[in-house]
This record gives C-alpha cells, structure tokens and sequence, in this order.
C-alpha cells in the first residue's frame, strides 16, 4: 500500500510537498500524519531536481532546518579573511532580495545604498504608482454613471482631496520602506550608507560622492544600483510643468492638459490616473504605433479599451525634440519632428509633460574602470548568470550585476529573482535563470500582464527553429465572474507549441490581469504542459477561470498518448486511509 | 448625443447600389451638381458586416480607424461587437475614412453603412458632405428623402470646411476631448472660439458650438444650493416643459428621432399648400380590373402623380441652398408607409417610365423589405416627389409637411361617394377625392401647381393613360 502510493501519484504527491515542506520543521510539527508523509515528500524532491529552475528551491528545503532552528540571522564570520561574503552595491528591490537570500545561505552580508531602501520601485516607481492607481481605479468606476447605473449604484458628484491623495502614495511608499529596512535589519543585514565604488578585485569604498572613505572588503559583489527615468536631449526639466515620473509620483499637480511622452508601460499607467483624475492627456510615441513592447493584439485592443473611449489623443511615429518648460504665461511648448525624416511636424501647446521615454541606468561613479570594465549605453555587461564581462569579453569573478543596471529585464521582481539565482551560485549552484517566465504587469484599469513571448516573436522563433505554435484566445465576456463585476472587456491569449504542450507566452487584458498571469508563469517556470495543467481544477466563478479556458482551449498533440496518469482521487484515498488508520490508533 | 443617423438613414443619398455592393463607384458629384467641373469623386460605404448568421444588427465597440485617417486595404477599421467577442472588422479597400456615420456604442443592422470611404483626399469634402446631409437632413426613413446631399443647413458648412474639414487645431490649439468631441458631433473646430487657458478650445466650447447643454454640472451643487439650482436650470432650458409627474418618458428611437429632426427641419421652408377635388370613378373602374393584376391604388396614384411630374419638373426639382433650383433628372416617387414605431418612405423610381405592373412588383418588394426594416438606404431616401395616402382610414383631407430636399408633397383622402353637379346643372353621385399637395414656394409658385394639380386631375378623371 505505502509503496503504492509513491509510485502511482507522483504529479499530485509533489504539488502537496510543494505547500508543506516550506519549513520542514514546522511542516513536521503541525501534521499529525507527517512522519509517514515524508515519504512522499522524499519523492517530491527527487522530481523536483529534474526540474531546471526549480532545483534551488527544492536545495533551499534542504539547507532550511538549519537555518530554521532559529530565526536566520546574517553570517558572524566572513570566509577567506574577508570583512564580508557579499556586498550588494545598492538597496533596491534587486539588492532587497539577494541580502535576504544570502543570509538565508549564511553568508555575511553588506548592502550599500546611498539614497533611501527600497530604490526606485518602493519610493518612486511600482509602489507609490500602484497608490495612484488603485485611487484612479475608484474614481474611475464612481464616475462611470452608466457602469454603475447598470448595477444598480447610485453615487453622486464623487471627487477628489489630491494632496490626500498624494499622501496616500508617500504613506504607502514609506511603509514599504520602512518594511524592507526592518526585513534586512531583523536577519543582520549591515546597510551602509553612502555611495558605493569599486576600487580593485573584491574591494568596495563607499561613502559621500566623490569622498568613498570607507574601504570594505568582499569576497563578492553584487551591482544592484538600478536605473533613473531617461530623458532625451532638448527636454528641459523642471519638476513643475515638465517632469520624469520621479515627480509625478508626488501628485504636485493635476494638470489640465498633459502631455506623455513615451506610450510604454510608465505612460500608460499614468495616462490612466491622470484621465481619472480629470486631467486629459495626449501621447507623444516615437514608434509608428502606441504600447510598442505589447503583444500587438494585446495592444490594440488595449488602445480601444485604454485610449480611444478616453479623454487621449495621440502622435504616433513622431520624436518631442524640444520641451520648453511653461514660463512667463506660456504653457508648455512641445516641439514635434517626424521620427523618420526629422522634419518639424507640429509644436503641442500643453499644461505639463511627463517624461516616460524609458529608463536609463544609473551606473556613474561605480569605478568600473578599475576593473576593465565598459558599460555599453551605461549598462553592464553581465552573461547568462549575470557575472559582469569585461572589456574583452572576460568574466570578471566574483562580480555580478542584477537589475535595471544590467538591462536585461527592467522590472523589479526580474531584479530580485537575478538576485537570488547570484546566491545560489555563489552558494555553489550553479542557477540560470529563464528571464521568459517572469511575467509583467501594467496596472491600468483593466490591467495589462504577459509573460513569456508575443505571437510575433513565437512565431519568429518558430520559423527558426522549425517547429509549430498555435493561439488560443478567451474573452473575459465569457467569464462569469468579470461579467458580475460588469468588466467584460479583456482578452487572455495563449501561444503554445502543439507538438509539446510548452507554453510560449500568455498575455492577458482584463480584470486583474496582473495577477492572473502567475498562473501561466508558474507553468512556464515549472516547464508544466497544457496536457497536464488543464486538468487543473478551478474554482468557479472566478477570473481565473479565463485562463482555466484557455488552457483547455488549447489542443496539445501528444496529449492522449501519454502513459495512463492515475486520477488524483487515489491519492486523496489513500490519504483518508492513512488518516483513518493513524485516528483509529490514537 | 449628437445627430446620431438612425439606422436605416445611414447613406449618403447620392450613393447608389452599386456602392453597396462594394463595387467601386465613381460617379459625378450627383446628378443635380453636374456642373460645369466634373468631380469624378470616389467615395464608398463601410458596411455593418454580418458576422454571424442570426447577427441582424451589430453594435460598433469603437473605431479603430478614425475620420481622415488613411487606410488600406485589410486594416482593421473597425470594432464590432458579436455576441461573445468583439471582432475587428477591416476594410476591402484603400482610402480615407472621411466619415463616421455611426459613432461608437451605436448599433446599425446588418448592411447599412457605417462610415464613407473616400478614394483621395480631394474626395473627403463630398464625403464628409454627404455624412453632413445624413445626419442632418436624411434621416430619411421617415419623411420622404431627399435625393439631397446636403439639405439648406449643412450646406454652407462643407463649402467653407471643406480644405480641411476635419482637421484640428489649425487655428486655435483643441484639447484631446474636443478633438473627440468634435469629431463626434461634427463641429468645425475652426469656427470654435476656445474660452480656455491660452485661447484653447476646451470640451466644453465643442459642445457649446454643437448646441448640447453642458452636463448638469449643476446637479452637484445642489446639496449646496438646493433652492438656487431649480431656479438656475429653468432659465437655460426654458423650452423643456416640466416633467409631468408620474408620465412614462420613452425616448426617441433613431427613426422617431430622425422624423423629429426633419420636421423642425421644415419649418425653414416657406411652403403652401393646393387642394384640389378629383372624381376617381373611373379610376376605381381601371382600378378592380388591375387589382387581379396584383396593382395597389398606391402605385397608380404613384404612376398618376409622374407622369403630371414629367410635364411640370418645377414640381419635381428643389431647393437646396436657397439661390437655385435643382432639376431631379429622375422622377421618383417616395411613399409613406407607416411601419412599427415610425413611417418610412419606400422609393419607386423612374414611376415615369415604368408600368404600373413593374411598378406594382417593386412596391410589393418594397413594402416587405421596409417592414422587416430591411431598406437599402437608397431605396427611401432617393425620392423626387412624395406622395402620403390616409385615404384607406377615411380620412378625406389633410395637410402634409415638406420633407426636406424635395420640391413638393402630396397628401391624398378618402375618395366618397359626393352628389356634384355637372357643367349642365344635373346632380348625380359621383366619388370624389380631395388631393392637398404642399410645395416649397421659392421654387414652386401657386399657378404651377394648380397646373399640374390639374394635369393630375385629368390623368386621373381619364386614367387609360395610365395602363399605357
């Protein structure tokens, strides 16, 4: 019987070990069947190491008991006559996730951070912006008479205190700062302050700018020093009528009129608080089309649901070559040239501009030189596990660079997770991280989330590689959760491989889109098939049911011909029949 | 909400059917612009697509393309809502989108065209001209339509718009919601003064110009100033009557709309009116030995009234700007039927030239198509002349309204046994029907028609004319 279950119920055996054995102590502790379910669990694990980038999470359940026993707690002494393991160069988010990481590994740990903890996404980026959005969420639903009136609500004359308002996101940016601070100072982690430089193999000085007067050896770096808004020559900033996202995050003002330049993630985002709180506002895209890096599909639907029904305009295919800031009762002046021909195509006279061409890597001042090492357009180059290349195309060892200062995947959690696969190898695994399984969000209202490839590029891919790709779509009209909730606009789109059942990408607008993706980015990351994950069982009704049919949507080939997968229920059998057994012993 | 077309009143008039059927159709401005300067405009219909066999009718989510943008051939140009996804709908042809005419969050039925496709740029002014006489004065599924393109209001605008007809901003800077908003309502932003910051024509400008009442932004306030608020709003809205308490308010459907809108419409027409009594003994003679024939009383006073149409054109042209008489080229004769929840005036065309057997087969057709509301746009709004019959409800004279665009409209009672008397004094009973036509008189003087009046009469009195 025991030796039955391990044998017929792989698949759901290591979906159960994947919630209990977090912490095996505790797992251990609370279950009364828990000495006999280890046996289950050993095989879990055993799966588990088949899997590319789940190894070091099941390594991590490992190593926890003993980091479990107590509290963890930053390494007391550094190997090698170090002063420190790891230095992380910078407390941002990425630089937050490694120190964590690293001293859950035991080792001794520095982050240096110059400016506030949490960088750019805690103080002026995903953090305040999600408070902005979650206000222009409301008011936009309280201003939508016809929406509301269709459900029955009546409100009137709904408005808004902006200074509260703006409160609102500094109050949530300093409570995620002070939790970050607090998370590395409860496990020990020594946060430095200053301005941190490399000046030699494994040595760190940090201190004011231009004055780095403490020296620090390590016998790792991490480059954690991110990124700050680009803004493109002839844009003059001044903070009040033209702007980065840095100041708009502080709702100074709701302008009339704003401009954006720059229709990417940062753009749309702000396009929809400013359009809520009344302002309207006009794109400036260099591309010939808005949301370039979306999934086409995915962005023109967006463009309807987003920008047509609102108070936007927009000027596609044109570069703001000039930004003159409004001064002496002039309003903001934008001049426009073709993106192609650079000719002049029209001056915009608006009451504000913000600036959302981008990011630009914030890696001045990190005495590179020292190390022969070149940044390319500013960022630094790093391979596959994010160790920095130098001038010649050699690894530098024990320098890595994680986050927006290396470019690869600009967004915070991918900042984090390259993080985290640093630890794992300093720790002796090696890890690569997939980049193609960490999804992205924009918090727009309805959200926009993908994860993996756009159909053009699968199918770019596809053509290379010779192989199949198929696309399934859902509407979130046929969901009857969004439906309850009126928000029937959304698609969810899949790219799949019928010949494997890999999933490629999946991209999704809709209600709460954002974290619906996780879904399939799990799969991704876990490398599940469509044949197996659209057996899963969804509760109904909810949203993620959208994905649920799409899943079974798609048409694997191989699916039937896979060897005879025992139903779950024998599992939950046998469990009951442990269960019952261990009872009727008590 | 703006001139929103009806459903059925979407086309231009001056399209014809083969515009429907996508064929490319180049035609000279319109018969009646035939000028010296041929205008060899190329202008299309984007249709509402059935995209489901039981689909009837199709909201527009939005427009993907927007007035005076550029398309090819395979663009999505349009959104329309099905009854699980919206579907992009794209277009078979090159060309400028020069006008909407059925904005987003509107239905049309299958088939009806929702927007123009001009082929150049020089075409886009007749087309937004065209869209201009549709949502102004073509509505016409009610009262008879105009084979007009632009009935007297719209007219001066597209003149003067037309170099840029849709362009915003040349002159005063518009905010984003009153490009939209002008777009929407068709308002020349040009002529908008902008009260904004810096001279900037803002929302509300737009809606001032397009005549809407600005949003009860007094309904707030009211908590504040609960007295003063019913006071302010009786002013501006003087011509609203007060609601009458526990009244059901049904608005308008698009059709009813469009008849409303017409009719206030033709209040800027100077018309009178003519009666005239008739004697139809005969014709009611002529008319049991047709009727096995399937021939309706409709089309023989249809055939009646074109062929005294042939003889007095006057009668049969119009006037379009107030400075000229418009000669139709064809006579044809729209027919008010009342249909579930409106009229609409089905065209028989040419009645001149056809036979009252043709013409009595095209009506059947007609009449199925208009009450299942299936009329192609230039089957109710082509006609020349009109003609309205209460006669079958015994009513024996009534006075109808001009629609606009034509020249003339003709009101048609019971015929009745009448005791008359004859040239010698001898009584006898005789059926008599009184005929009441109602003419715009800056191109139709009263001796014209009493002339044709009378020529109508005696087609009438003597009607073997008519089998001929």
């Amino acid at each position: 019987m025991h030796s039955g279950v391990a044998v017929s119920a792989p698949a759901s055996a290591s979906a159960i070990a994947g919630g209990g054995a977090r912490s095996e102590a505790a797992a251990a502790s609370r279950r009364p069947g828990g000495i006999r379910l280890c046996g289950l669990r050993g095989e879990a694990l055993a799966r588990g190491s088949l899997r590319i980038s789940h190894a070091p999470a099941a390594a991590r359940r490992v190593a926890a008991p003993r980091a479990a026993a107590a509290a963890p707690q930053n390494g007391a002494v550094a190997g090698g006559g170090f002063d420190y393991d790891l230095v992380i160069i910078g407390a941002g988010v990425g630089g937050h996730g490694a120190a964590l990481h690293a001293v859950e590994e035991g080792l001794k740990t520095a982050i240096i951070e110059g400016d506030v903890v949490g960088g750019t996404c805690v103080n002026r980026g995903c953090v305040p912006s999600k408070a902005l959005l979650a206000v222009s969420g409301r008011m936009r639903e309280l201003h939508d008479e016809h929406h509301l009136k269709s459900m029955g609500l009546q409100v009137s004359s709904p408005g808004y205190d902006r200074q509260a308002v703006a409160d609102h996101a500094n109050n949530l940016a300093s409570k995620i700062r002070s939790n970050l601070t607090n998370s590395m100072k409860a496990i020990g982690v020594d946060i430095l302050t200053g301005f941190g430089t490399i000046v030699g193999k494994q040595k760190v000085r940090y201190g004011k700018v231009g004055f780095p007067d403490k020296e620090i050896t390590a016998k790792n770096i991490i480059i954690a020093t991110g990124s700050v808004p680009f803004v493109p020559k002839g844009i003059e900033i001044d903070g009040k009528t033209v702007f980065t996202s840095d100041h708009a995050l502080k709702l100074e003002s709701v302008p009339d009129w704003i401009a954006i330049v720059g229709s990417g993630y940062i753009g749309l985002e702000f396009s929809d608080v400013y359009t809520a709180l009344g302002s309207e506002v006009t794109f400036v895209e260099a591309l010939d089309q808005l949301m370039p890096g979306f999934d086409p599909e995915i962005a023109k639907l967006a463009q309807r649901v987003l920008i047509n029904t609102r108070k936007i305009d927009y000027h596609t295919g044109v570069f703001a070559s000039k930004i003159t800031p409004a001064k002496d009762g002039k309003p903001v002046l934008i001049e426009l040239i073709d993106a192609k021909t650079k000719e002049h195509r029209e001056t915009l006279e608006v009451d504000a501009a913000l600036i959302a061409t981008g990011r630009a890597p914030f890696t001045n001042g990190l005495g590179l030189e020292n190390i022969n090492v070149v940044t390319q357009r500013g960022f630094i180059p790093v391979d596959e596990r994010m160790q920095v290349t130098d001038a010649d195309g050699n690894v530098v060892p024990n320098l890595f660079c994680i986050g927006d200062a290396n470019g690869k995947l600009m967004l915070a959690h991918a900042a984090s997770a390259q993080g985290i696969s640093v630890i794992e190898q300093i720790s002796g695994r090696d890890h690569i991280l997939n980049h193609l399984s960490i999804p992205a969000a924009c918090f727009t209202h309805p959200e926009i989330s993908m994860v993996g490839l756009t159909e053009p590029q699968a199918r770019e891919k596809a053509d290379k590689e010779g192989f199949e790709v198929s696309v399934v779509k859902t509407s979130f009209k046929a969901n009857t959760k969004a439906l309850a909730e009126n928000e029937g606009d959304g698609i969810a789109k899949l790219i799949y491989r019928p010949d494997t059942g890999e999933i490629l990408g999946v991209h999704i607008l809709g209600l709460h889109a954002a974290d619906l993706i996780h879904e399939a980015s799990n799969a991704m990351a876990l490398g599940t098939r469509l044949q197996d994950i659209k057996l899963a069982v969804h509760a109904h009704p909810t949203l993620s049911e959208v994905l649920d049919e799409l899943f079974k949507a798609a048409k694997p080939k191989e699916g039937q011909e896979r060897k005879p997968k025992h139903p779950p229920q024998l599992l939950l059998k046998v469990l009951s029949f442990i269960t019952s057994v261990l009872s009727s012993k008590q | 909400m703006a001139a929103t077309p009806a459903p059925l009143s979407l086309s231009a008039s001056a399209l014809s059917a083969r515009l429907r059927l996508a064929a490319p159709a180049s035609r000279a401005a319109s018969a009646r612009r035939r000028g010296p300067m041929v205008v060899r405009a190329k202008i299309r219909e984007i249709f509402m697509p059935a995209l489901s066999s039981t689909m009837t009718e199709g909201k527009i989510v939005s427009w993907s393309a927007a007035e005076g943008d550029r398309v090819t051939k395979g663009d999505a140009v349009v959104v329309v809502e099905s009854d699980k996804a919206d579907m992009d709908v794209e277009t078979f042809y090159d060309g400028i989108v020069a006008a909407v005419l059925v904005p987003a969050g509107e239905s049309a039925p299958v088939g009806a065209p929702i927007a123009l496709l001009a082929e150049s740029e020089e075409d886009v002014a007749l087309a937004v001209a065209q869209a201009q006489a549709l949502s102004s004065g073509q509505a016409q599924q009610a009262p008879p339509p105009s084979d007009a393109d632009a009935p007297p209001p719209p007219s001066p605008p597209p003149a003067a718009a037309a170099p840029a007809p849709v362009a915003a901003g040349t002159k005063g800077v518009a905010t984003p919601q009153a490009k939209k908003l002008a777009k929407q309502h068709r308002v020349d932003l040009a002529k908008v003064t902008g009260t904004g910051q810096f001279g900037r024509i803002t929302p509300a400008d737009v809606e001032a110009a397009a005549g809407i009442q600005p949003k009860p932004k007094v309904a707030p306030p009211t908590a504040a100033a609960p007295v003063a608020a019913p006071s302010v709003r009786a002013v501006p809205q003087a011509s609203v009557l007060p609601p009458v308490p526990g009244a059901t308010v049904v608005p308008f459907t698009a059709m009813q709309a469009a008849v409303s809108k017409n009719m206030v419409e033709s209040l800027s027409v100077p018309a009178f009116r003519v009666g005239y009594p008739i004697l139809t003994d005969k014709l009611d003679e002529l008319y049991e030995k047709v009727k096995p024939k399937g021939v309706t009383m409709t089309v023989l006073l249809a055939k009646a009234a074109a062929m005294a149409l042939a003889q007095y054109p006057v009668v049969n042209a119009s006037c379009r700007d107030g400075a000229s008489f418009t000669y139709n080229s064809s006579i044809n004769i729209a027919v008010a039927v009342a249909i579930d929840g409106g009229l609409i005036t089905p065209v028989l065309e040419q009645a001149d030239k056809l036979d009252i057997y043709l013409l009595s087969q095209k009506w059947k057709e007609l009449v199925k198509k208009a009450r299942a509301k299936q009329l192609q746009p230039n089957e109710y709004n082509s006609g020349t002349f009109t003609l309205s019959n209460l006669g079958m409800f015994g009513v024996d004279r009534f006075d109808a309204i001009l629609p606009p665009g034509q020249g003339a409209i003709m009101a048609v009672g019971a015929s009745k046994p009448t005791v008359t008397a004859d040239k010698d004094g001898f009584f006898s009973v005789k059926n008599k029907m009184l005929v009441n036509v109602t003419a715009d008189h800056r191109i139709v003087y009263g001796a014209d028609l009493a002339a044709f009046l009378q020529t109508f009469a005696k087609i009438i009195e003597d009607p073997e004319s008519l089998t001929l």
